[in-house]
């Protein structure tokens, strides 16, 4: 049979057709595959999902080791919108504890773009957070009816004590702040908002573990990816032993109730902050729970500002307290000895101006002047530096060296306790004033920042410093709470000695005028027998009521507390700070209280002060 | 004149058992689950393969030893069996995901669709075999397509649009015995210009109002009709001036059209096509004919220029919204990837994080998780691309190429028209297997079910498959041992 090969030279075109294609496949697999990780990555995200194992946070000791914070298992409710139907709304709202209105509030809420920025119908939202194990139980058992809800265990921040709420702060669910400024947080995660919890959070939190597991199409769990080899366990945070004494805290927090105030007390030696109480205060655990919200809410409402650690945020005028800086910087400079006396005849009197002051022998040298809380001496000395120009060229220069001292003994600025939101009190310098008397002004405009008035103010914790740079004898240590943390070493700043700009051997004259204000002066309300307490009165005039202060620290030979009390509206120092002062004093040094100083401290503890219209 | 100690081609053969055992092992890794299977059991998919292959080589050991005088013979028997199994299936076969394609015989499911291509091939070897065929005989050309036509019919009945298809692939065996060139010609011009006019008719082109489909298009257009003066008159010198007054024009347009005012300079491009219309259509008074090269050529200008518009306006206009939707998923316009482009993504996704060297065998994560949809049978592609990586993709290809050019070859030394024209169709049923399966699984091919040649888990297509090439091979056979 003859065979047509007119066409075959298309066999060509055929062979070609073919090559082609197949080349042209190549290069879009070499595409696909090869020249970009595009795909790679949309594979792992299809089928990994990432578990996120969370770890416990760190637990908070008292410096005698002492549990006061530790994590309990807490349960939340998630609910998916996307698979969330057919619901038996009311037997849902019954077993877990809420009204059909709630319900509807809540889903409402989650819906809603401006509450929950990161709603998605697909994942999982948060129903209701912190629900008690009673009824978590319920709802795990009727589960099965409920589509698209499911529970989900974290951990709850628990309190041994209710005390310290105001250092030890808590913990809460992460704003669009936080996330936005640390990749370490996701939404529905926990921070520390407050106190050590916050100031401590990075070490505290621990680190995130993750579990890959595989899902199929259906978002199935199959199980761990290659036996888990790419997991990493969860770290748990570090512990942190604090420097504060529980029972001192406690004592503290007692003797504050039903007044506005503060009270500090501080080791010198190691610039440990012993206690720090604020009133008024609440019990952090009612910051915990379903009740969290509500109890945040009444607390920030609270016209008594029960939020504010007033020992680190309020901003007092000092008072007599700050007389013993006067000394200190008057021995400094050269302005006074401690054998210069001035008079004083009820008060100071110079060119018309009269300051008052009570009755007590004139002339007066400065331990006498300390130990009666002379204003006029300390009225002099501030004059005669700011006129003298021997020393000082202007005005101005001994305003400035008078600032420096009083920063170098840590007022007027931050003195950087691990504590979020303290603030710097206010020591004025010579521009402020420029300002302030735009026509000029002189030693006499300004003298009553001599006796720790005016413009000058200071947070309980400077002046509870100021007891332990005395004690020390020129130097401290800046205020902290954390006595050690887990694995890692406190941070430099709190094991350095910060000097002052005041020569050592001035400080036991002030020492002396202190101890002998306790002997025989205003303080001897905090003569404790055997236990050599030093102390200086503070008696700040105020728009009220004047506020009750007292700084002291003890025993003189061998410093191992200094303290300071603020009560506001309490009227003389002697009314408030003094006993209180003395009372934290005995607990510490002794251990305990005496049956005595025990009824003593009960009474103040029952004692109210009425603050326009509100009382506690 | 019989030479008993010929052997069948040992190179298709070899080719033949090389992709069986790829595809086995591509089965075992598709069907690999996380829990672990027994790839041997008669369970599993692939131990059910393995029979299959088992009776495949059964079948063609019997077809080699098979004389070719009966095949010649039962050929239009076959034929006509076949087309009654094709009619009577619809009516016998349960709903498999909306196709009435399987007949039960209990053990297992038959597509006879799968057989029907091997029975219409010889059928028309068998018919092309007649001494006086010519395609351009209106009877003959009738029969042909009847014969073509009617088991595409019948498939398409079955609801099997995909395997009907493949019956269009005789156009390259047709293109081979006569077929004018042009109609492939004016095919690929159709698609290339319907893929680029869409595709890119919202991009427009730098610095002026045009859209670049549109843009691209016309020059094609010019440039190719060009081209075909070029060849059919060679000494015309009409033709290089018009390309270098196009030029100039276009790129006239172009900076007018960035730095004076910008307009549409697609204008420019279609007044220049008219006026080459216009010069061509007065050379052709001069000839003989009146269907000479000229008026034919610019018989294709208005002819593309109509088909371009009408494309665009058949998209927008004719077709319903969501025919649109799938021609602009095609095209890679829209991502769809909840409905129709989810498939293509998913295995687009597989295949790309195969990377250079892939997963590694068995290790892949978005087959065994059932990512990938019909993983075991028309997408199986994607787990040689997941876990061979692209060094995999190209031996598989390379492999598949490598057996459609011996089938070229072998093809071309038959000594009877009847095998010459058998072997065409086999190869042009591979190939368009291929073209389409792959093309579908890259995503450059829209979504067409059918089976990846000897790969795909199934028994009808594995013994569809080996019944075309064994009984080729056979022919082959006979035809060197006459020539001896």
């Amino acid at each position: 049979m003859a065979l047509d090969h007119t066409f075959e030279k298309r066999k060509l075109v055929i062979g070609g057709v073919a090559v082609a294609i197949v080349v042209i496949y190549l290069i879009r697999l070499f595409f696909l595959q090869v020249s970009s990780d595009d795909y790679k990555l949309r594979a792992d995200s299809n089928a990994f999902r990432k578990e996120v194992m969370f770890p416990s946070r760190g637990l908070i000791y008292d410096r005698n080791g002492k549990l006061l914070v530790y994590n309990e298992p807490s349960y939340n409710i998630l609910v998916t919108m996307q698979e969330q139907h057919g619901v038996d709304t009311l037997g849902f709202c019954s077993t877990i504890g809420i009204t059909k209105e709630e319900y509807i509030k809540r889903m409402e809420d989650i819906k809603n773009p401006a509450k929950n920025p990161s709603y998605s119908r697909n994942t999982p939202q948060l129903f209701l957070s912190q629900v008690p194990a009673e009824i978590y139980a319920q709802f795990c058992e009727k589960q099965f009816r409920f589509n698209g809800f499911k529970g989900e265990q974290r951990s709850a921040r628990r309190y041994t004590m209710g005390i310290g709420a105001h250092l030890l702060g808590d913990v809460g669910e992460v704003n669009q702040n936080d996330i936005d400024s640390s990749s370490f947080y996701a939404p529905g995660d926990y921070i520390g908002k407050l106190g050590v919890e916050r100031s401590y959070e990075r070490q505290l939190r621990g680190e995130k573990g993750i579990h890959i597991r595989l899902r199929d199409v259906r978002g199935r769990d199959k199980g761990p990816y290659e036996n888990g080899r790419f997991d990493r366990e969860a770290k748990p945070g570090r512990n942190i032993t604090l420097s504060i004494d529980a029972d001192l805290q406690a004592l503290a927090e007692r003797l504050l109730e039903g007044k506005l105030g503060a009270i500090v007390a501080i080791d010198p030696k190691t610039g440990e902050v012993l206690c720090m109480a604020s009133g008024p205060s609440y019990d952090p655990r009612k910051l915990v729970g379903p009740e969290r919200s509500a109890t945040q809410m009444s607390l920030q409402n609270d016209p008594l500002k029960p939020l504010l650690n007033r020992a680190i945020m309020g901003c007092y005028p000092p008072g007599s307290t700050f007389k013993p800086t006067q000394g200190l910087i008057g021995l400094q400079e050269g302005i006074i000895s401690p054998n210069v006396a001035f008079p004083c005849s009820r008060g100071f009197n110079y060119k018309g101006q009269h300051l008052g002051c009570h009755g007590h022998g004139s002339p007066i040298s400065l331990v006498p002047a300390l130990a009666t809380s002379c204003n006029a001496y300390f009225c002099w000395n501030l004059l005669r530096m700011f006129n003298n120009r021997q020393k000082y060229p202007s005005q101005h220069d001994a305003m400035t060296r008078w600032k420096d001292h009083l920063v170098a003994m840590g007022y007027g600025y931050r003195l950087g306790v691990d504590l979020p939101g303290e603030k710097r009190g206010m020591i004025p310098n010579a521009e402020y004033y420029d300002k302030c008397y735009p026509r000029g002004w002189n030693a006499l405009s300004v003298i009553s920042i001599s006796i720790g008035q005016g413009e000058v103010t200071a947070t309980p914790l400077q002046i509870a410093n100021l007891g332990a740079t005395i004690a020390n004898g020129g130097w401290f240590i800046t205020p902290h709470l954390a006595r050690s943390v887990q694995g890692e070493r406190l941070s430099p700043e709190y094991t350095k000695k910060r000097h002052t700009l005041v020569d050592p051997r001035y400080y036991p004259v002030i020492a002396a005028g202190m101890r002998r204000a306790v002997l025989g002066g205003t303080c001897r309300g905090a003569d404790i027998p055997g236990l050599e307490v030093c102390g200086k009165t503070g008696t700040a005039q105020n728009r009220g009521q004047d506020h009750s202060a007292f700084l002291g620290f003890a025993p003189m030979s061998n410093p191992r507390i200094a303290v300071a009390v603020y009560v506001e509206n309490g009227g003389f120092g002697a009314t408030f700070g003094v006993p209180l002062g003395a009372l934290i004093i005995e607990q510490y040094l002794n251990g305990g209280l005496s049956p005595a100083s025990q009824e003593k401290a009960t009474a103040f503890q029952k004692r109210r002060i009425s603050y326009g219209g509100y009382s506690r | 004149m019989q030479r008993e100690n010929v052997r069948a081609d040992k190179i298709v053969i070899f080719l033949y058992v090389l992709l069986l055992v790829m595809g086995w092992l591509t089965l075992c890794g598709a069907s690999n689950g996380l829990d672990g299977v027994d790839f041997l059991a008669w369970e599993s998919r692939t131990g059910k393969q393995l029979v299959w292959m088992g009776l495949a080589f059964v079948i063609g050991i019997v077809i080699l030893k098979t004389e070719v005088r009966y095949i010649d013979t039962f050929s239009g028997f076959f034929y006509w069996v076949m087309m009654v199994i094709l009619l009577l299936t619809p009516f016998v076969a349960k709903d498999i995901k909306g196709s009435r394609s399987w007949i039960s015989l209990g053990f297992m499911n038959i597509q006879p669709a799968e057989f029907a291509k091997c029975a219409t091939a010889l059928f028309l070897a068998r018919f092309l075999q007649q001494t006086d065929w010519r395609l351009d005989k209106f009877h003959n050309l009738v029969r042909t397509a009847c014969i073509v036509l009617l088991p595409m019919a019948l498939i398409v009945l079955q609801h099997e649009t995909g395997t009907a298809l493949v019956f269009a692939a005789f156009f390259l065996m047709f293109y081979r015995e006569g077929m004018t060139g042009t109609i492939l010609l004016l095919a690929l011009s159709a698609i290339v210009y319907f893929v680029v006019g869409i595709k890119y008719s919202a991009v427009p082109v730098p610095g002026t109002l045009s859209s670049v489909g549109e843009f691209t298009v016309l020059i094609l257009i010019a440039l190719s009709s060009l081209g075909m003066l070029k060849v059919y008159r060679p000494r015309l010198r009409l033709t290089s001036r018009m390309l270098l007054a196009g030029v100039l024009i276009v790129l006239t347009g172009w900076l007018v059209s960035r730095f004076v005012h910008p307009f549409d300079v697609s204008w420019c491009l279609l007044i220049l096509l008219v006026v080459e219309v216009c010069i061509l259509l007065s050379q052709a008074i001069g000839e003989r004919s009146v269907w000479n090269h000229f008026t034919l050529i610019s018989l294709f200008v208005l002819g593309s220029m109509s088909f371009l518009y009408s494309a665009d306006y058949a998209l927008n206009h004719v077709l319903q919204p969501h025919q649109q939707g799938r021609v602009r998923v095609l095209l890679g316009m829209d991502e769809d990837l909840r409905g129709a482009g989810y498939n293509v993504n998913q295995a687009k996704i597989a295949i790309g994080s195969g990377g250079l060297t892939g997963k590694g065998f068995m290790n892949g994560t978005q087959t065994k998780l059932d990512y990938v949809p019909e993983q075991a049978t028309d997408f199986i592609f994607c787990t040689v691309g997941e876990e061979e990586g692209f060094v995999g993709c190209l031996a598989v290809l390379v492999t598949y190429l490598c057996l459609i050019l011996r089938l070229l070859f072998l093809a071309e030394r038959q000594t009877s028209r009847f095998s010459r024209v058998y072997g065409y169709c086999v190869l042009c049923i591979f190939l368009f297997h291929l073209i389409v399966n792959i093309g579908m699984v890259i995503g450059l091919m829209p979504v067409i079910g059918i089976p990846l040649p000897l790969f795909s888990y199934g028994g009808s297509s594995l013994w569809g498959f080996t019944l075309l090439l064994f009984l080729f091979l056979r022919m082959d056979l006979e035809s060197r041992s006459r020539s001896y």
